[in-house]
């Protein structure tokens, strides 16, 4: 295709968009962004206080899943390497936090998950490098193998004391801290919207870096990219890293929140919720991933309501109107709209004069 | 008139490559585009073959093909040679030579006509089992006319034929391009950075700048224009 | 070395399972590139329709036969209506169509037949093989129809004008139109092949694993990882990675002290992840040198 073709194409379908693209058609939209964010976030500080403690549990989950799918996002959104594996990342995360604090070293829940994101860094950064190998399908299949490994990792006799074999650990619910006037649930979600603002700001700033650059680059044109110099093998094991910390992190308070770890619960299908939210709330977009934890935590409960046994049934008809309706995710929806609405109004001033 | 065009736009996305054109080409007739990159040849050619986003009306034979698929604007006796050349890269020469016949129901004649690409280009005879990925660049231009032959068509769209070939096989393909059209009345449309070589094989020439008809005529007067040659054609 | 043996050739019986799965995978692969995840469903489906029809009394070729055919319809359909309008979507985007697809074959699957495990007769009968104690007469026939289909769909691939169009529609999608293939069609042609693949593969399983809505859960997995251990790109080389894992997996967890029954998959999987760290493109597939 010739510079002029590729551009076009760029603009057009809205694909995943580099940050440039995304700010010309929303350039009217950045205070109004703010100026959304802000109450979203002011919406999260009252929530806990208005509902239900089921409701309040739901919610911290929709965080803690927005959180592990921004973990992939990071990986398979920003930096373009497929991964099936992220259940495995969850599970390891999760079980760290519940060895550490139902152990000998009966670690206090906070401090469990740098620990957790420790851990879970190495353990990507360990996978990245041979990851460097293998492209797209066989990714998949390597982060797949990884996926499928975990639970039967978990379950084996070899590792049965550490973690408690097909029983799994139960943990004890941290109490609210300095005697606060609020329940351990509603503790747990603010302690929990804490950590996502800082790890969903950090992933912005990280984006909008040279490093972010560096990796998109990296998506984008990878052979360019590293004859430009960029050391296309260091971001990306850096990547996996810090994508599996992410979700690391992730699995350490879904662990505290659940109180209970077993390892049938970070099966491949995990993973494939995972992937099912990333799709859902937008390739390439942060607030995206949190839309993905909406979706990952509420439509399956809704599409039991609809019909039990055919349950599977309706979440997959739900899957193919929303990918019908929005090929890009809901992030590429909202990005769509912005722009045929920035259009209009383009237009609208045009024709006036 | 086998082909004629009138008002062709052609759009990549939101952007306009090809504002407007009208061209025309005889039956058997030799028909030369000729630019600078970018200039928009390549388009108008995808264009005809309903490749990109286009509007305006294309006549084939007073049919008109506009919006049609392009496998269904091939099967009209339209055979493009792309810029890129389309090798089937994993497939042997033979098949490539095949594949051009695909829509061709007349068993023996396909045979027949593999024979004469093979007498035409001997080369190819010599390396018909080879994986067409291995050939040189002036043999995978000639398997791409080669096959662009097999469809026994009426019309064929070469983009850039020249691109990339030394000069004593260029010279030998246009050799070629002559005859076929002399002995068989395929009528040729092409695209050519090459204008020298351009203006003395065909009839007519267009002279394309930034998707616009800037300058129209026969070949053999516009090679002659001095102010011409020096401003487009860079000679 | 008895046992060798013999855990050789239960691996290869088991591997013949994964090999026409494998081969299936690749089908579709070949016609669309992607894995289609929802294909072991899709047998599941197919083999729920054989049972139902030999249930109403029809004769076992009949069923078989009969199946195979409405999975090739079923598998063209699909490929029109489901993917047809995603495919200029991302590729993200369409792998969720194929969990889509997956999630509603399993859960109907599970309503209209339910989940009680189901008998499947075999035609091949279950006696020991020339009385032997290696592998049983069905696990013969297995082999022997995964070895004709492959030999089928050589010569059709190699021999015929449609072969060498979709071969061509995939290798090339832009240059076969321009000789006028209908590459729309050529794809779902490639569905159906696959669909109808899959079935025959689901109808050979169901007799040993027993036929319910998960039956082929575990199948499609290692259908894939045998799939990608021989190379995408070449049928051969997939029916060779199936039969290779079935291998692998029985003599691992034969012979490794703690795998076990267990860790066997995870063995298995971590073996071709190795074999790819030095082939990338599998055992049997073909390198694609890209040029800059």
């Amino acid at each position: 295709m010739t510079m002029q073709e590729h551009e076009a194409v760029a603009l057009d379908t809205a694909a995943v968009p580099s940050e440039a693209a995304i700010a010309r058609p929303l350039g009217l939209w950045l205070d109004r962004r703010r100026l959304l964010i802000g109450a979203a976030v002011i919406a999260g500080l009252m929530a806990p206080l208005v509902v239900a403690n089921f409701t309040i549990f739901q919610l911290t989950m929709v965080m803690i899943y927005g959180l592990a799918i921004l973990g992939l996002n990071l990986l398979t959104g920003f930096n373009g390497q497929f991964s099936l594996g992220h259940s495995a990342f969850y599970g390891i995360g999760a079980y760290t936090a519940a060895i550490l604090m139902s152990g000998s070293a009966e670690l206090s829940y906070y401090w469990t998950l740098p620990c957790a994101g420790a851990v879970c860094f190495v353990v990507g950064i360990l996978l990245g490098l041979p990851a460097l190998r293998l492209q797209g399908l066989y990714l998949a299949l390597a982060t797949f193998a990884l996926a499928v490994a975990l639970p039967q990792l978990l379950k084996s006799h070899v590792l049965e004391g550490l973690t408690g074999g097909v029983q799994g650990i139960v943990i004890d619910k941290p109490d609210p801290p300095l005697g606060l006037p609020i329940n351990a649930d509603q503790w747990l979600y603010y302690f929990t919207l804490a950590v996502l603002l800082v790890m969903f700001a950090a992933a912005a700033g990280l984006v909008r870096s040279r490093t972010g650059r560096a990796i998109m680059a990296i998506r984008d044109h990878p052979i360019a990219a590293s004859a430009m110099g960029i050391n296309t093998a260091r971001y990306k094991t850096l990547t996996f890293g810090v994508s599996a910390l992410y979700t690391g992190v992730a699995g350490a308070l879904g662990a505290i929140v659940v109180q209970f770890v077993a390892p049938d619960s970070f099966s491949f299908l995990l993973s494939v919720n995972f992937l099912v939210g990333l799709i859902v709330g937008g390739i390439g977009s942060i607030p995206g991933s949190l839309f993905g934890g909406v979706f990952v935590l509420f439509v399956p409960n809704i599409a039991e309501k609809v019909s039990t046994g055919l349950s599977g049934a309706v979440y997959g008809i739900i899957l193919l109107l929303l990918i019908f309706l929005m090929p890009s995710g809901a992030a590429g929806f909202v990005r769509r709209t912005a722009a045929w609405l920035a259009r209009l109004r383009h237009t609208s001033t045009r024709g006036g004069a | 008139m086998m082909l004629e065009v009138r008002g062709l736009c052609a759009f990549y996305g939101q952007s306009q490559a090809l504002h407007g054109l009208d061209f025309a080409l005889a039956e058997g007739g030799i028909v030369t585009l000729l630019g600078a990159n970018g200039a928009g040849k390549t388009t108008t050619l995808r264009a005809l073959c309903g490749m990109v986003r286009m509007t305006g009306e294309v006549r084939f034979d007073g049919k008109p093909i506009t919006g049609r698929a392009t496998e269904d604007i091939v099967r009209l006796g339209i055979a493009h040679v792309p810029e890129a050349r389309g090798t089937f890269v994993r497939m042997t020469v033979e098949e490539n030579l095949r594949l051009g016949a695909m829509t061709r129901r007349d068993h023996s004649a396909i045979a027949a006509d593999l024979d004469e690409v093979y007498s035409v280009f001997p080369r190819l005879r010599e390396r018909r089992k080879q994986q067409a990925g291995t050939l040189s660049g002036g043999e995978q231009q000639m398997l791409a006319v080669g096959r662009g032959l097999m469809l026994r068509p009426r019309m064929m769209l070469l983009d850039e034929p020249s691109f990339g070939l030394a000069p004593l096989i260029v010279a030998e393909l246009f050799g070629i391009l002559r005859r076929l059209n002399r002995e068989r009345q395929v009528a040729m449309l092409i695209v050519e950075q090459n204008a020298a070589l351009a203006l003395d094989l065909a009839e007519e020439a267009y002279l394309l700048e930034t998707g616009r008809i800037v300058m129209a005529g026969p070949a053999q007067e516009i090679a002659k224009d001095e102010a011409v040659r020096r401003s487009y054609l860079g000679y | 070395m008895e046992q060798l043996l013999q855990q050789v050739v239960a691996g290869l019986a088991t591997g013949a399972i994964y090999a026409t799965m494998a081969l299936a995978v690749v089908m579709v692969y070949q016609a669309i590139d992607h894995l289609n995840f929802a294909q072991g469903e899709l047998a599941t489906f197919s083999t729920f329709l054989a049972w139902q029809m030999i249930e109403w009394g029809w004769s076992y070729w009949a069923a078989f036969a009969m199946t195979v055919a409405i999975s090739f319809v079923i598998g063209i359909a699909i490929d029109r209506v489901l993917f047809r309008p995603v495919r200029n979507a991302p590729i993200l985007s369409q792998l969720v169509a194929f969990i889509a697809l997956f999630s509603i074959l399993n859960s109907s699957d599970g309503e209209i037949w339910n989940f009680t495990i189901k008998t499947f007769p075999t035609p091949f009968g279950t006696k020991p093989l020339f009385g032997s104690g290696l592998i049983s007469t069905h696990q013969a026939g297995m082999v022997a129809v995964t070895l004709v289909m492959l030999a089928l769909l050589y010569l059709f691939f190699r021999g015929s004008r449609l072969g060498l169009a979709m071969r061509a529609a995939a290798a090339n999608p832009e240059a076969a139109r321009l000789v006028g293939i209908r590459v729309g069609w050529m794809i779902a042609l490639g569905w159906g092949l696959s669909t109808a693949i899959g079935a025959v593969a689901g109808m050979l399983i169901a007799p040993i694993v027993f036929l319910d809505p998960n039956m082929m859960l575990g199948v499609l997995l290692y259908g894939f990882a045998g799939a990608v251990l021989g190379g995408l790109s070449s049928p051969g080389g997939a029916v060779f990675g199936g039969f290779a894992v079935g291998i692998i997996e029985n003599l691992a967890g034969t012979f490794i002290p703690f795998v076990g029954q267990e860790l066997k998959l995870t063995v298995a999987l971590i073996v071709i992840v190795a074999v790819l760290m030095v082939r990338p493109a599998g055992i049997f597939g073909q390198v694609a040198v890209s040029r800059v």
